[in-house]
């Protein structure tokens, strides 16, 4: 089997092609190594600007030290909120999108509404609806369930994850040629039969790369929730800086953050390139 | 003359139109059961529509089409029980990539016909050794040749055991070694008894394999007749033209 050559951009095609030595093709080498020597550099200025005027305090990498199992807690926190939003977004946006691909028109008419307005509204602002339009608690069938914070979040952020799965579904469906579906049809297949056995195990393989790079993207966003006042990562190292009240610690605190995120994003985004270049064109 | 048994397939007066163009017009003809017909005639004369008028991929616009005493022409039509009738093989194979060879042969009687799947197991590994594939079931599409993907697209619409098959071109992609293969295989299913509606290029395959051949331009049946006399001495002058330019 051979790729074609006409089918690779020229300049991409030498950068993403791996090295071949593990760890660092994963986490990015140079990438990695940029973020970890800015903070480095951060620290070493730290200390250096704070020399002079306090003798006998720590160093700035003693206090992110101390800070950093709290702010990991957060960070841990973004995490869970980023994969509860995915699980909803991606099980809601897999019947939106299927929705949009329907033979009824109505139904393709209004996914398709619903879709345009989740791509296209700023994640910030659906989080702010979420937050102050939704009630602290609803009633169901069954009693009365608290809706805290963190849950309205999640569903905040999982409406753009849905319309953009949805998006991700309806162009791997259509990505399917036509006669796949005669081919079932003439097998007296039923076109829900058609759907989940012939169509969707085929597109599967294909919506998988611009899936994970939706979830990348989305843990990164996953800040976005220290906006509207929970306690994420974000807020927490924010607290700490206010409690230290150490300017010098700004830089490396907030660079020892983003590394975690880097070193958790950075690999999703090696293995959705990886995975692409395995479904490149084969004769 | 000899008598007709009963038919299997009746066309009368059937028309199709897409917008204002008229594909087929006043098509009429039967099929016995066990025979076979081959259509012939130059592209984009509605020959593959004809075909999928039959198994209802396209509505036909007027007429009437029986097959074992259906109305296919009925917008009550129950698709699904027609099409457990009627096995199609198209010009593009269509297997289902993801599939195996022996799966894509076992997907429709145990999904669609829900029967028992050691029993379809069992005919699905007669019939791609009837096809001559015994030994590639394990195999992909996409790691079969374009003739032996053609011949497990036959074995997987015979596993419905249809009434009757269409072949639509199904020869039409392949090179001339492999198309061998498929004539060979689809000429046993006739001499089998199998009731067969074929679109076809091949005027040697049709003299072999048809009972009646039909010549078709421009949406119209121009001339039918067994393949000996049509294909050998047309009555009408664009039949003699189309014979000219492929023969």
């Amino acid at each position: 089997m051979t790729t074609l050559p006409v089918l690779l951009t020229p300049g991409k095609a030498a950068l993403s092609r791996p090295s071949g030595d593990g760890w660092r093709d994963l986490f990015g080498g140079g990438a990695l190594g940029v973020v970890l020597a800015a903070l480095g550099i951060s620290i070493l200025a730290g200390n250096a600007h704070a020399a002079p005027s306090l003798g006998g305090s720590p160093g700035v990498l003693a206090i992110l030290l101390k800070w950093a199992p709290l702010v990991f807690q957060g960070f841990l926190f973004n995490l869970l909120v980023s994969v509860l939003s995915m699980l909803a977004g991606t099980g809601l946006g897999l019947w939106l999108g299927l929705g949009r691909v329907s033979q009824l028109q109505v139904l393709r008419r209004v996914s398709g509404a619903v879709i345009q307005f989740f791509r296209n509204a700023p994640w910030l602002v659906l989080l702010f609806y979420c937050m102050f339009l939704l009630p602290f608690s609803v009633s169901l069938p069954f009693g009365t369930v608290p809706l805290p914070d963190a849950a309205k979040a999640v569903i905040g952020l999982s409406l753009p994850v849905m319309a953009n799965v949805a998006e991700i579904v309806r162009g791997g469906v259509q990505s399917i040629p036509l006669e796949q579906w005669e081919s079932g049809e003439a097998l007296a297949f039923s076109r829900r039969q058609i759907l989940w056995m012939v169509i969707l195990p085929q597109c599967l393989r294909r919506m998988i790369p611009p899936w994970m790079n939706l979830y990348a993207i989305l843990t990164m966003s996953t800040t976005l929730i220290s906006v509207v006042g929970i306690q994420d990562s974000m807020t927490l190292a924010r607290a700490a800086l206010v409690a230290e009240g150490r300017t010098e610690l700004f830089i490396p605190m907030y660079l020892m953050l983003l590394s975690w995120f880097f070193l958790y994003c950075y690999p999703i985004a090696r293995g959705t390139a990886a995975l692409e270049r395995g479904f490149r064109v084969r004769i | 003359m000899q008598t007709e048994p009963a038919a299997l397939v009746v066309l009368s007066r059937v028309e199709k139109r897409f917008a204002d163009t008229v594909v087929l017009r006043d098509i009429s003809f039967s099929v016995a059961r066990g025979k076979s017909v081959c259509i012939i005639g130059p592209s984009g004369s509605g020959k593959s529509t004809l075909l999928r008028c039959v198994n209802a991929l396209v509505p036909a616009s007027s007429g009437s089409i029986k097959i074992d005493g259906i109305e296919v022409n009925d917008p009550a039509l129950d698709k699904i029980a027609l099409r457990r009738k009627v096995g199609m093989v198209f010009q593009q194979y269509n297997l289902f990539p993801h599939r195996t060879a022996l799966q894509n042969v076992m997907m429709a009687p145990i999904h669609v016909l829900k029967q028992d799947r050691h029993e379809v197991e069992a005919r699905a590994r007669r019939l791609l050794a009837k096809v001559g594939l015994a030994e590639k079931e394990r195999a992909y599409p996409g790691e079969l040749s374009g003739g032996q993907q053609q011949r497990v697209a036959i074995a997987r619409s015979l596993a419905m055991n249809p009434l009757v098959m269409l072949f639509d071109e199904v020869t039409a992609a392949l090179d001339p070694e492999t198309k061998k293969e498929v004539l060979v295989t689809i000429r046993e299913l006739a001499e089998d008894g199998m009731t067969c509606m074929i679109v076809t290029h091949e005027m040697g395959f049709a003299r072999e394999v048809a009972d009646h051949v039909y010549f078709t331009e421009k949406g119209v049946i121009v001339e039918h007749g067994p393949p000996g006399e049509l294909l050998a001495r047309p009555r009408e002058e664009r039949t003699r033209a189309f014979l000219n330019q492929v023969l």
